[in-house]
């Protein structure tokens, strides 16, 4: 069980950040470039002197500041598999993976991490130099050498990272494999969505060296509560208060919806809600405002159309309805929303 | 291979430039003296002077590798106050005339010097005019050459090998050792050659710190310069083994000095 609770500023990057981690648990850490991710998971190894640190390890305190407890990195039962993997070039790969054997004297050291070659099927290699494995064997020598000073918690920091995008679909499924004969907590590092839905049992979404949301990953796409985890989905969510069925946001706007609650909301619009006219809709819409088209991107049979305006919002088309509106960049439009298509919980 | 056209004045002084260089080396050739060659270099005085060099320069590269490598490890390191000022009076010697330099170690081991008075009567140690003393001379005009290489080694290698190596466990000791010093050889074996090369030339510290004492401190340099006056043929062979010898320092460390076409 890891409890890390984290707070350091560091250039423009002011992070303070909890998490927690379950024995078997892996947990992904994910969310948009300097958001604090790797810097976290570098104080949790020790590598990074935070501000204000408590590490707690299967109850064992590695690091608290208020009470002047901080053990080195080389003395913290903890494996990292650093992006780009950083084997040593000088060593051979057995000598790689029996490095952290040999700083603790361990005298079958080198019979280990043959064992550990054999595992993960490189055992021919054992000799060779690092520079001769490709990406994806490099990926498991990192991971085996992190592994095989018996660590209680792993830490990845974007382990795909490195690989290109064809082999990476394939490691990713053998990452999951290898990543599931260790028993201890898993702390992995990703800007990459897919690898995180992926391999991770639970998301904590970073974001501004905050935590903004943290769950199962159906429950964190299903409720986004960031724009990062919004983008990712691909859904509008914006932010207001509920009062009497409108919710009124940030901006000023209003939006009106069904089941809107009260008080301080989350609201959500699926793209495919959003409808787009070229004057104004007569019916029953109750959300309707003007707006210019910033962008059409067209996606096969589909676009979406980004629109700013009182309300910016992102809507998704047929190719034919961009055609029939004749819906281009800088074009002045109608937006519409029916009430029953916002989606609203509470923030 | 063409290359792009040159003021033609430039063509001239850049002549004149490479036949300065050009010129005593060519120089070293005709009048080497092809038939007492042999029997020059092979006297006794030039081989006890070659022996001498060799321990000297030896001994002072080993020294700067003990003392030196540490150096460049604090210079690339550490911060505190004063170091910018330690570091640049350790570089001097680079740039100091090198009587200063044997004069400057004079003051201080010599034998009624500030710490030589010491030694001297506490061990009954005395420095001056000893084969130590060449040791000594060479390694204050060589050192900075292999701490300045390896510091720059340092700051340009990648320390998350280091960050790596201490995820596994290892101290401090164990990750220079077994990752840092690997991972800077190059540096360290280029500050090496450059440390040696530099030693082997040493003139003037050695000849005001150590004297031209035959057997104990007249190194090679200092026979060429005797053997000059009273048989210049030998002076002459010795020169050119000794081009030969930075020739091939120089080709060692292309690499790193020689700019690839």
């Amino acid at each position: 069980m890891l409890n890390a609770d984290i707070q350091l500023r560091l250039g423009t990057l002011d992070l303070d950040a909890a998490i927690d981690a379950a024995p078997g648990e892996i947990v992904a850490l994910l969310g948009p470039n300097g958001a604090g991710k790797t810097t976290f998971i570098r104080a949790v190894a020790g590598l990074l002197r935070a501000d204000r640190a408590r590490v707690v390890l299967d109850g064992a305190v590695l690091e608290d500041t208020a009470a002047g407890v901080r053990l080195p990195t080389e003395r913290r039962p903890i494996g990292v598999v650093f992006q780009q993997h950083l084997l040593f070039p000088h060593l051979s790969v057995l000598e790689n993976v029996a490095f952290g054997l040999r700083a603790r004297h361990r005298p079958d050291a080198h019979a280990a991490a043959l064992a550990w070659l054999e595992r993960i099927g490189l055992a021919t290699y054992a000799n060779a130099r690092p520079a001769a494995l490709s990406g994806g064997e490099a990926q498991r020598v990192a991971l085996a050498r992190a592994l095989a000073i018996d660590p209680r918690l792993l830490l990845l920091d974007e382990p795909l990272s490195a690989l290109d995008a064809t082999a990476r679909v394939a490691l990713r499924r053998e990452l999951r494999r290898h990543l599931a004969s260790f028993n201890g907590a898993r702390l992995l590092v990703t800007h990459d969505p897919l690898e995180a839905a992926a391999l991770a049992d639970r998301l904590v979404i970073l974001e501004g060296g905050r935590v903004v949301q943290s769950g199962p990953v159906d429950e964190v796409t299903r409720h986004p509560r960031s724009r990062f985890v919004a983008d990712l989905v691909g859904v509008n969510l914006v932010r207001g208060r509920a009062e009497g069925g409108v919710i009124v946001l940030q901006g000023g706007q209003h939006l009106t919806a069904l089941d809107a609650g009260e008080g301080d909301v989350f609201a959500v619009i699926h793209p495919r809600s959003v409808a787009i006219h070229r004057t104004h809709p007569e019916g029953t819409p109750r959300n309707v405002w003007p707006g210019t088209i910033r962008s059409v991107d067209l996606l096969g049979d589909r676009a979406r159309v980004a629109i700013e305006g009182t309300l910016a919002i992102v809507a998704e088309v047929t190719a034919s309805a961009v055609r029939d509106l004749d819906l281009r960049e800088r074009a002045e439009v109608w937006v519409s929303v029916k009430a029953a298509e916002v989606g609203v919980y509470p923030a | 291979m063409t290359s792009e056209p040159i003021p033609r004045p430039f063509v001239i002084f850049a002549a004149f430039a490479a036949a300065l260089f050009l010129l005593p080396l060519l120089g070293l050739l005709v009048r080497f003296p092809w038939g007492e060659a042999a029997g020059a270099l092979t006297s006794p005085e030039i081989l006890t002077a070659a022996g001498l060099s060799l321990v000297t320069s030896l001994g002072a590269t080993a020294l700067s590798l003990l003392l030196g490598v540490p150096l460049a490890v604090v210079y690339a390191r550490a911060r505190f106050r004063g170091l910018r000022v330690i570091r640049a009076l350790t570089t001097l010697p680079m740039v100091l005339p090198p009587v200063v330099g044997g004069v400057a170690l004079l003051v201080a081991f010599g034998r009624r010097g500030v710490v030589g008075q010491f030694l001297d009567s506490a061990f009954g140690i005395r420095i001056p005019f000893t084969t130590a003393a060449a040791i000594l001379a060479a390694t204050f005009v060589a050192m900075p050459f292999l701490v300045l290489t390896v510091e720059a080694g340092l700051r340009s290698m990648d320390r998350r090998y280091e960050e790596a190596a201490r995820s596994l466990g290892a101290d401090r000791w164990t990750v220079f050792r077994r990752v840092t010093l690997p991972l800077i050889a190059p540096s360290v074996y280029a500050g090496a050659v450059l440390c040696w090369a530099r030693a082997l030339g040493e003139f003037g510290a050695t000849i005001t710190f150590a004297g031209n004492v035959p057997g104990s401190t007249q190194t090679l340099p200092l026979a060429v310069y005797l053997a000059l006056e009273t048989r210049p043929e030998a002076a002459i062979a010795l020169s050119l083994v000794l081009l030969l010898l930075s020739l091939v320092v120089l080709v060692a460390l292309r690499d790193r000095y020689l700019p690839t076409s």
